[in-house]
């Protein structure tokens, strides 16, 4: 698997992997069956700054990367500046990934919002631009040909 | 009890700047130094073509004569009935498609196994398109066929089984004698995939009665891209390869003869040694079975207990994923293979895997080690405690984990009989 220097650093060095003790909002994406859940938790101060960020990811060296480097994005930023991360961005700050790994960054992408999801309904607030994340992701992608 | 490798290595061999420990064998071995010397001179020296009616070219199919002799006797086969093929993907093509056509006046019905290599299953694909209808055996959940369900998918137009003989992935030995006798009471031919089991298993194609075997010479320290097929004498197939008259017309093609030649000077030295180089694997593969069962928590044995290869191992590793398993391990030097669907390019984990009952989160934690002969007491032990290491490491950052810690999701594997709970 052709993965890039920044994939293998965060693969081995993954930043803000943990959970916090009190998270403001907790998102699970992804599914055991297809090999891959992340978990995200966000510290959002009053302000609506993204304070602190943790995650957990059971997964490919690519899962693993793109959780780390989409926390480290989301990091000190408002919430409407994180809804603006894309999976994009996520590939772009990992010097890119294998084909067949880009839907391990839209996880991290879903991971972010359906923690962003978690914390509007604690608060019960409407995050303008946010939509109830999908669960599982690999519903959209196609079995390999046999 | 010595360490020392069970069989020749290169004199001029030192200890590489990291320490990389090959634990992929049943991926592909190290071509020996004595294979590789026996293959040179037909290179550059005995260079002929076979089929050349000069001396020269005489002198290359004398040795060819050679080689296929002494590939026969380690079998107890006849020299005529073995036809060198590519390797283990052509020798499946062949024994499956062409044998189907020859046979297909009879009738078109197809029994094969759920747990065969992708050179089987995806010809049987190939011949379903083509009219043909394939039945997949149920395997036991140790990846054993049962011969009372084999002889009850045999139809009146059954024609052709093919079963492999030791699995690949879970290194499970099928009972081939036995399921041979029952394909031949029905009248079936029967094939059998090889390529894992010979050098590794005492094969005798007399007495186990099989009509066709396939081998590649790149799984017993032979060079790549060569191989055979044994059919019976007496058994219908056609040519899978159109052209010259190679091998008694069955298979065009000018001979590799360096390669033919490095495989039967493999499989002379894989059988000289064949005791020792067993008794070896053996023990090693029961040090790292044991170690890992009993100081790993949540990790399983894929693949039965005692019916299996001398060198292949198939661990599950509960809420961890194959692939970064693996990358972590390659990190330390130590290599090996995952039946996870991230390690094989695809998103579903192994067949095989599944097969054998594994739900697809606990397939997806899957870690194959196959153990050479270059391997020492000392790279298990080093492997296991950095097994610990990488599996906890892993464990840590596994939300699957901290659900299970928190008591949320039962675990489905862990009340299995291989497994110890900690």
């Amino acid at each position: 698997m052709p993965y890039s220097e920044k994939v293998m650093d965060h693969f081995t060095n993954p930043r803000n992997m943990g959970e916090l003790t009190c998270p403001s909002g907790v998102g699970t994406v992804g599914n055991a069956q297809c090999g891959d859940i992340m978990r995200v938790y966000l510290d959002i101060d009053e302000a609506g700054v993204i304070r602190d960020v943790k995650f957990k990811t059971f997964g490919c060296a690519a899962a693993v990367a793109t959780s780390s480097m989409a926390t480290e994005l989301v990091k000190g930023k408002t919430i409407h500046e994180a809804l603006r991360i894309t999976n994009k961005a996520v590939c772009e700050a990992l010097d890119g990934l294998p084909p067949i790994k880009i839907h391990c960054s839209l996880l991290a992408e879903e991971a972010i919002h359906a923690a962003l999801w978690d914390y509007a309904e604690k608060h019960n607030i409407t995050i303008e631009g946010l939509s109830k994340p999908k669960s599982d992701i690999h519903e959209e992608e196609e079995d390999e040909e046999y | 009890m010595t360490n020392k490798s069970a069989l020749p290595v290169a004199p001029e061999k030192e200890e590489a700047m990291t320490r990389q420990i090959y634990l992929d064998n049943a991926a592909t071995t190290k071509v020996l130094p004595a294979v590789v010397y026996e293959m040179l001179p037909y290179y550059t020296e005995g260079y002929g073509n076979p089929s050349s009616l000069y001396t020269f070219g005489q002198q290359a199919r004398t040795a060819l004569t050679n080689a296929r002799e002494r590939i026969a006797r380690h079998l107890n086969a006849r020299e005529q009935d073995l036809y060198f093929t590519s390797g283990g993907t052509e020798s499946d093509n062949w024994a499956l498609k062409e044998t189907a056509f020859a046979y297909a006046d009879k009738g078109k019905h197809i029994i094969t196994s759920a747990i065969e290599h992708h050179a089987i299953t995806h010809s049987c694909e190939w011949l379903k398109k083509h009219g043909f209808e394939i039945t997949y055996l149920k395997v036991d959940e140790f990846g054993l066929i049962d011969p009372a369900v084999f002889e009850a998918a045999i139809r009146p137009d059954t024609t052709l089984a093919s079963i492999i003989f030791a699995n690949n992935e879970i290194g499970t030995i099928q009972p081939i004698k036995e399921l041979a006798a029952i394909a031949h009471a029905h009248g079936l031919v029967f094939h059998t995939d090889a390529v894992q089991a010979l050098a590794n298993v005492r094969i005798d194609v007399a007495d186990l009665d099989v009509d066709m075997l396939s081998a590649s010479a790149h799984k017993f320290h032979g060079p790549k891209g060569i191989g055979f097929l044994y059919i019976r004498k007496g058994i219908k197939t056609r040519s899978f390869m159109d052209g010259g008259a190679q091998e008694r017309k069955r298979r065009a093609g000018t001979e590799n003869v360096p390669s033919i030649m490095g495989m039967a000077k493999a499989l002379d030295i894989c059988m000289d040694l064949f005791d020792e180089r067993m008794e070896l694997e053996t023990r090693l593969r029961e040090l790292l079975i044991n170690r890992i069962l009993a100081e790993v928590p949540y990790s399983r044995l894929n693949g039965h207990r005692s019916e299996r290869l001398p060198g292949n191992t198939n661990f599950s590793f509960e809420f961890v994923e194959g692939e970064s398993l693996l990358l972590t391990l390659e990190q330390k030097g130590i290599l090996a293979s995952s039946g996870s669907a991230c390690a094989s390019g695809s998103l579903d984990p192994s067949h095989v895997l599944l097969a054998i009952g594994l739900p697809h989160e606990i397939a997806h934690g899957s870690l194959r080690l196959t153990i050479g002969e270059d391997i020492t007491t000392d790279d298990i032990n080093f492997t296991v405690d950095t097994i610990k290491e990488v599996v906890s490491r892993l464990r840590a950052m596994s939300p699957l984990y901290e659900d299970f810690i928190a008591g949320k999701k039962p675990v489905s594997a862990v009340s299995h009989a291989h497994t110890l709970e900690h």
